[in-house]
């Protein structure tokens, strides 16, 4: 299950869950029952649902940033394998040189020109990871290729007329004899 | 029990004509706004052929003239029901219409005759970096028109500000903090004068935070050597553009805290849950905004922390207190549904519904594969087509109530029923879209993303024509003389 599956997966309970909510209480709208009572019982009933929410809240804020999902931008060097990446209107310019599955690459990502997005698709055209290229930054992300292929790189980032076409493949090789 | 039209609400001749002026432009311009989005949705199934250049420019005028539009409309909600409790002036709310009107012709100017496609983000230095495609004059004309537009929002804002200040002393009495940790609460302090304060004071930052960015691009378009750092201007941008849209919701909202308390007989008070909700709310909008810029990995670790946290903390607030409330004045109350009651619990659902792919995608780890595909406008176009514009029509509804001619229809209620299976099908698509990684803002797809573009264009043709029906109901209601029955009303 891709992260993307997981996300629509817990969007599509959480929004059926509103969904269903609203629901019930639509359809007891029209019934009549004193104010002060339901006022009394929902205020009861939301102290849980606030706490409820507030712990899943600190869960997750746990869980998704330790460790800090996004490498730390002042250090050296972070992975064996350095390609540099400028964005140009309406191209990518990726330094040359295989890069190798299993072991991580650091993309020191930049712009000549404008705001890009470099997005980094696997052969099904699924997305993998992405950063931001901007005039005058290098934004350095780290991925590591877990299968040799060819991958695609889209912008991401609206940056003009052919901000659609602004794409180029590179391949991700093996280690031994093609497996990482 | 309030009644549906109290005498506090009744509009002079002069202030019927302003408000019927915001009201009657802005369903126009949505139907415009709309029919460009329904355009690029039949171009991205290839249904239609238009060059990427117009697609751009089409796109930049869609995103800056709805989120304009609903501003406009929305500050006319927040208009009607706060000059119930603070004196507002009418000439300063009929010159932000001035104001904007100008603005959005700027803008459609800038767009389709000087053919600027820079987006409604205008993220430096594309503006001025067109490639020989637009002009700097024009990147500056749509420049000027959102300055245009600031500056009428700031003086309505302005003399909001002075009117609440003058009623109740400071802007911190007006949003009940006094009452935050304790003392028992004034029940008729009005939510409108809690909410209207908060919108006062994010949106004006907001709006000061634009006009910074803005007058600088203005002088960089023409003086080069004056050049700026995109990472600031970007984060300049995307404050002001998350506080404006927020505030929009905020505005609207105000509708629903007055109305749907009538339709369903209950009051529905302040109480200390509501206020901390939107003393927290003042902070975490203007503070939630580096959630736009997680991709941007230059940032401050720290601003990406609270970009992160604002946002999931943002929906508590939502959920816990504006959804809830909403959902307990309408459970077993006897409610009968009429339209701008259906409207506006539509408009609580789509709002509380919206917000959780928008706080998933707030998640740097989500944010990183979801981050400008076309997950991002499934959301927004979640709580602003299903929330925030069913809040408008709710107000517009009610209106015209006490005027038009059987405003609960059988075909008004079946353009509801079009409106939201068209609705949840645009905006599904987009969600779909973003689940199998689309980019977004592409003039072109490939094949294969094709199959969302169609259905979301079916279903974008099924809100086109709900919103004709209701555009065409409401306006003939805001222009029919009310009955004679009702005239001891207007003043």
């Amino acid at each position: 299950m891709t992260l993307q599956d997981k996300v629509w997966f817990i969007t599509l309970v959480g929004i059926g869950g509103v969904a269903l909510i609203f629901l019930y209480v639509i359809g007891q709208a029209g019934r009549s029952a004193e104010a002060v009572r339901i006022q009394r019982r929902a205020d009861a009933v939301r102290r849980w649902f606030f706490l409820a929410l507030l712990a899943l809240g600190v869960g997750v804020t746990a869980a998704t940033l330790a460790p800090f999902p996004i490498p730390n931008q002042h250090t050296a060097k972070q992975a064996p394998q350095v390609v540099k990446v400028v964005g140009h209107q309406w191209a990518w310019q990726l330094s040359s040189g295989p890069i190798k599955a299993g072991v991580p690459v650091e993309f020191q990502v930049t712009s000549a020109d404008v705001n890009h997005g470099f997005g980094i698709y696997d052969g099904s055209g699924r997305l993998l990871a992405q950063t931001q290229a901007m005039p005058g930054i290098t934004n350095r992300l780290v991925h590591t290729f877990t299968q040799p292929g060819k991958y695609r790189v889209l912008c991401l980032e609206y940056c003009g007329m052919i901000h659609h076409g602004m794409r180029v493949e590179f391949d991700v090789v093996g280690t031994m004899g093609g497996q990482p | 029990m309030t009644a549906l039209y109290p005498d506090t609400e009744a509009l002079t001749a002069r202030e019927r004509g302003a408000l019927n002026l915001y009201l009657l432009s802005a369903l126009g311009l949505f139907i415009l706004l709309m029919a460009f989005g329904l355009t690029m949705r039949l171009a991205q199934s290839a249904w239609i052929a238009i060059a990427p250049n117009v697609f751009y420019q089409i796109m930049t005028a869609h995103g800056a003239g709805m989120v304009g539009t609903v501003g406009l409309a929305s500050s006319a909600v927040m208009w009607f029901f706060l000059r119930k409790y603070v004196r507002l002036s009418l000439p300063i709310f009929v010159a932000n219409y001035v104001f904007f009107m100008s603005g959005a012709a700027l803008l459609l100017a800038a767009t389709f005759i000087g053919k600027f496609g820079g987006a409604w983000t205008f993220l430096y230095p594309l503006p001025v970096h067109s490639m020989g495609l637009w002009s700097i004059n024009a990147a500056a004309v749509f420049m000027l028109g959102y300055l245009l537009i600031g500056v009428g929002f700031l003086l309505f804002y302005l003399d909001a500000m002075f009117a609440i200040i003058r009623v109740y002393g400071n802007l911190g009495r007006a949003l009940g903090l006094q009452w935050l940790f304790g003392g028992t609460i004034d029940k008729a302090h009005p939510g409108t004068v809690v909410a209207s304060t908060m919108v006062i004071v994010v949106n004006s930052l907001g709006i000061l935070g634009g006009a910074v960015v803005l007058v600088m691009s203005l002088i960089n378009a023409y003086a080069s050597d004056f050049v700026l750092d995109a990472l600031f201007t970007k984060n300049l941008i995307y404050f002001f553009g998350h506080v404006f849209v927020n505030s929009s919701i905020y505005m609207a909202v105000i509708g629903v805290y007055e109305l749907l308390p009538r339709y369903t007989g209950r009051p529905w008070s302040v109480s200390r849950p509501f206020l901390w909700a939107w003393a927290a709310n003042t902070v975490l909008v203007l503070i939630v905004f580096p959630h736009h810029l997680l991709m941007d990995f230059a940032m401050p670790r720290w601003a990406m922390v609270i970009g992160q946290i604002a946002s999931h903390a943002e929906g508590l607030p939502v959920f816990a207190v504006v959804a809830y409330g909403a959902l307990t004045n309408i459970y077993r109350s006897g409610l009968g549904w009429r339209m701008p009651a259906m409207l506006a619990v539509l408009a609580m659902f789509g709002w509380a519904a919206g917000i959780v792919p928008a706080v998933i995608d707030g998640t740097i780890s989500v944010n990183r594969v979801m981050h400008n595909t076309l997950w991002v406008p499934g959301h927004f176009h979640f709580y602003l087509l299903l929330g925030v514009l069913p809040m408008l029509l709710a107000f517009m509804y009610h209106l015209i109530g006490e005027r038009a001619d059987s405003p609960d229809s059988g075909r008004d209620r079946l353009g509801l029923a079009v409106y939201l299976l068209g609705g949840l099908t645009f905006v599904f698509m987009f969600l779909a879209g973003g689940h199998a990684s689309v980019p977004r803002r592409y003039a072109v797809h490939v094949p294969e993303w094709m199959p969302y573009d169609q259905v979301a264009a079916i279903g974008a043709v099924l809100v086109v024509t709900a919103m004709l029906l209701f555009a065409t109901r409401i306006s003939r209601g805001l222009l029919k003389a009310l009955p004679e029955s009702h005239r001891s009303l207007n003043r």
